[in-house]
C-alpha cells in the first residue's frame, strides 16, 4: 500500500473538464513539484490534496483511506500570500497551531501551559532564522521573512504533508534561493513530504524528487472545455537529497 | 453675534438671540444651579438619562452586530435565512414605527433604546459581514489546516480582525444613534437632553437650548474622538499594512 494513491481522478464543473483521468502513486518523503500552464488544473489539483475540492471521479487515498473531506492538521499549507495572520505577532502566529490543538474552547493556552508552548514555538523560529523577530506583526518582516514565518507556523503541527502554492513566486531572487535551502534543510530535517506548485520550471527541477507536469494533451478548437488537462509528463528527479522514512 | 446685537438693540429681553450674558445666565442655571422642584442639576441628569440610553442602544447594537455580523460572514447557511430578514429590516424608516414601539414597548426606556437599536443595528450587521467575507480564504484555509474547529476561527481569526470595523462603523453611527435618541426623547421622555431641547423650545428659552446643542455636540465630538484613540491604541498590527486595508 503506498502512502498516496489517486486512481482515475476526474473533475469536472458542469461540462468543462478540468482534469481527466489521473492516476499517480506517491511514496512517503517524496518531494513533488508541480509544474504547468496557468488554467492546466494545477491548482484544482492543490485543492483537492488539501480537502478544499472534491473529485468528481475516481479515487484519492491517504495511507489506503478515504481522502480526508476538509482541510486540517496532517496538511500544512503555505500559500504565495495571506498565509501569516497579520493581527498576530510573529511568535502568537505560530503559537496559534498548538493553542487551537490543546485549547479547544477556551482558544487560549495559560500559565505553564501556555509557557511551554511558547519555548516551542521560538524553537520553531530560530529554525526558520525568525529567532530575533518573534515580537514582530506581519507587515514589519519582509516579503521572504513573512513565508518563512508561513513555513515555521505550518510545521509547528508537523503534519505528514506540506503543501506549498507558489510559496516563493513573489520574492527576489536571491531572497528565493535563501528560501529554497531553508525549505531543502527542514524537509530533511522533519521528514515530511512535499507537494509545491510552481511556474517556474527551475525551481520544479532544483528542488523536486519528482516533478509533476500538467497539461492539456488533446484539445478540441471547436470545443476547448472538452477534454481536460493530464500529466503529461512524470519525471523522476535526483533521489540523493531523499530522506529514508523508517 | 451682531444679528443679537441688533435685535437687542430693539428689545433688550429679546429671547430668540440671546447675548452673551443670557447665555451665561441659561448655562449657571441649569449647569450649576439645583433645580428649584426636584433639587437636582438638571444638566446632568439629563446628560446621564441621555447617555445611559445612548450607551444601551449603541452597546447592544454593538453586540449583535458582531454576533450576527460573524455568523452570516462565517456561515452560507446562516447567512441565506438570516440576511434578507436583516436587510429588510434596514430598510424599515426607524421613525416610522416608533408609535408601534410606544404602544409595544410603552413610553419608558426600552422604547428608546430600541429605536436606537433598529436604526443602527442592521448597518453595523451588515458591514460586520461585509468585513468577514473580505477575509482572504487563504486565512481560513491555513487556519482549519492548523486544525482549526469553526469556534476557534471565529475567536482567534475572524473577531480580532473585524474589531476595528466595528470600532469604525460605531463612530459613523454614533450620528444616526443621537439622531434617534433625541427624536424619541422630544416625543414622550420625562427627562433627557432632547427632552429639555423640545420642552424649552414653548418658552422660546433660547438661553438654555443654544448650550444644549453645544453640549451635545462636544459629547458627540468626544466620543468620536475617544473610539478613535482606542482604535489606533488596541490595534497596533493595523497600522501601515497593505494586506489587512482598512487603516483608520
Amino acid at each position: 500500500m503506498s502512502f498516496i494513491s489517486i486512481k482515475h481522478l476526474w473533475k469536472e464543473y458542469g461540462n468543462r473538464v478540468v482534469l481527466e483521468n489521473i492516476s499517480l502513486d506517491i511514496a512517503q518523503g517524496e518531494f513533488v513539484s508541480i509544474v504547468g500552464a496557468s488554467g492546466c488544473g494545477k491548482t484544482t489539483f492543490f485543492k483537492m490534496l488539501l480537502g478544499e475540492e472534491k473529485p468528481s471521479r475516481g479515487e484519492m487515498l491517504l495511507h489506503g483511506k478515504r481522502w480526508p473531506l476538509e482541510p486540517d492538521a496532517d496538511r500544512g499549507v503555505v500559500f504565495q500570500r495571506y498565509s501569516v495572520f497579520p493581527h498576530l505577532t510573529a511568535i502568537q502566529n505560530v503559537v496559534l497551531g498548538l493553542e487551537f490543538r490543546d485549547a479547544k474552547w477556551t482558544t487560549r493556552l495559560l500559565g505553564r501551559k501556555k509557557n511551554a508552548a511558547m519555548e516551542q514555538a521560538q524553537t520553531m523560529l530560530e529554525a526558520v532564522g525568525l529567532g530575533n523577530n518573534s515580537h514582530k506583526y506581519p507587515h514589519q518582516l519582509s516579503g521572504g521573512m513573512q513565508q518563512r514565518l508561513a513555513l515555521a507556523q505550518s510545521l509547528i503541527r508537523e503534519p505528514e504533508i506540506l503543501l506549498l502554492d507558489e510559496p516563493f513566486g513573489a520574492l527576489d531572487p536571491g531572497i528565493k534561493a535563501d528560501m529554497h535551502a531553508l525549505l531543502i534543510s527542514l524537509w530533511q530535517e522533519k521528514q515530511f513530504s512535499v507537494f509545491m506548485v510552481t511556474h517556474d520550471i527551475q525551481e520544479g527541477f532544483a528542488l523536486g524528487t519528482r516533478l509533476l507536469v500538467f497539461d492539456r494533451v488533446r484539445n478540441d478548437p471547436h470545443e476547448p472545455d472538452a477534454y481536460g488537462a493530464k500529466i503529461a509528463y512524470d519525471i523522476p528527479l535526483k533521489q540523493r537529497r531523499k530522506w529514508n522514512p523508517a | 453675534m451682531s444679528a443679537s446685537i441688533a435685535r437687542h438693540a430693539e428689545n433688550e429681553n429679546d429671547r430668540l438671540l440671546p447675548d452673551m450674558t443670557q447665555l451665561l445666565d441659561g448655562i449657571h442655571r441649569v449647569a450649576l444651579e439645583e433645580d428649584k422642584r426636584t433639587g437636582d442639576i438638571i444638566l446632568w441628569t439629563d446628560t446621564a438619562a441621555s447617555l445611559r440610553r445612548l450607551a444601551w442602544g449603541v452597546g447592544i447594537s454593538a453586540t449583535s452586530g458582531l454576533l450576527f455580523g460573524i455568523m452570516t460572514g462565517m456561515f452560507p447557511l446562516f447567512r441565506s435565512s438570516f440576511a434578507p430578514p436583516v436587510a429588510i429590516l434596514s430598510l424599515i424608516p426607524p421613525m416610522a414605527i416608533l408609535p408601534i414601539l410606544f404602544v409595544m414597548c410603552g413610553l419608558g426606556e426600552v422604547s428608546k433604546v430600541v429605536l436606537i437599536v433598529l436604526g443602527i443595528a442592521p448597518v453595523i450587521i451588515r458591514d460586520m459581514q461585509g468585513r468577514v467575507q473580505d477575509l482572504p480564504h487563504e486565512q481560513l484555509i491555513k487556519a482549519q489546516s492548523l486544525g482549526a474547529s469553526s469556534w476557534q476561527i471565529a475567536v482567534r481569526v475572524v473577531l480580532p480582525q473585524v474589531l476595528p470595523r466595528l470600532l469604525d462603523a460605531l463612530r459613523l453611527s454614533l450620528g444616526a444613534a443621537w439622531l434617534f435618541l433625541i427624536s424619541a426623547e422630544a416625543i414622550a421622555a420625562e427627562d433627557g437632553l432632547g427632552y429639555r431641547i423640545f420642552l424649552l423650545r414653548r418658552y422660546l428659552a433660547m438661553d438654555v437650548i443654544l448650550p444644549y446643542v453645544a453640549w451635545i455636540t462636544l459629547l458627540a465630538w468626544l466620543m468620536d474622538r475617544s473610539l478613535r484613540a482606542l482604535h489606533r491604541w488596541a490595534f497596533p498590527w493595523l497600522r501601515s499594512t497593505d494586506d489587512a486595508g482598512d487603516a483608520p
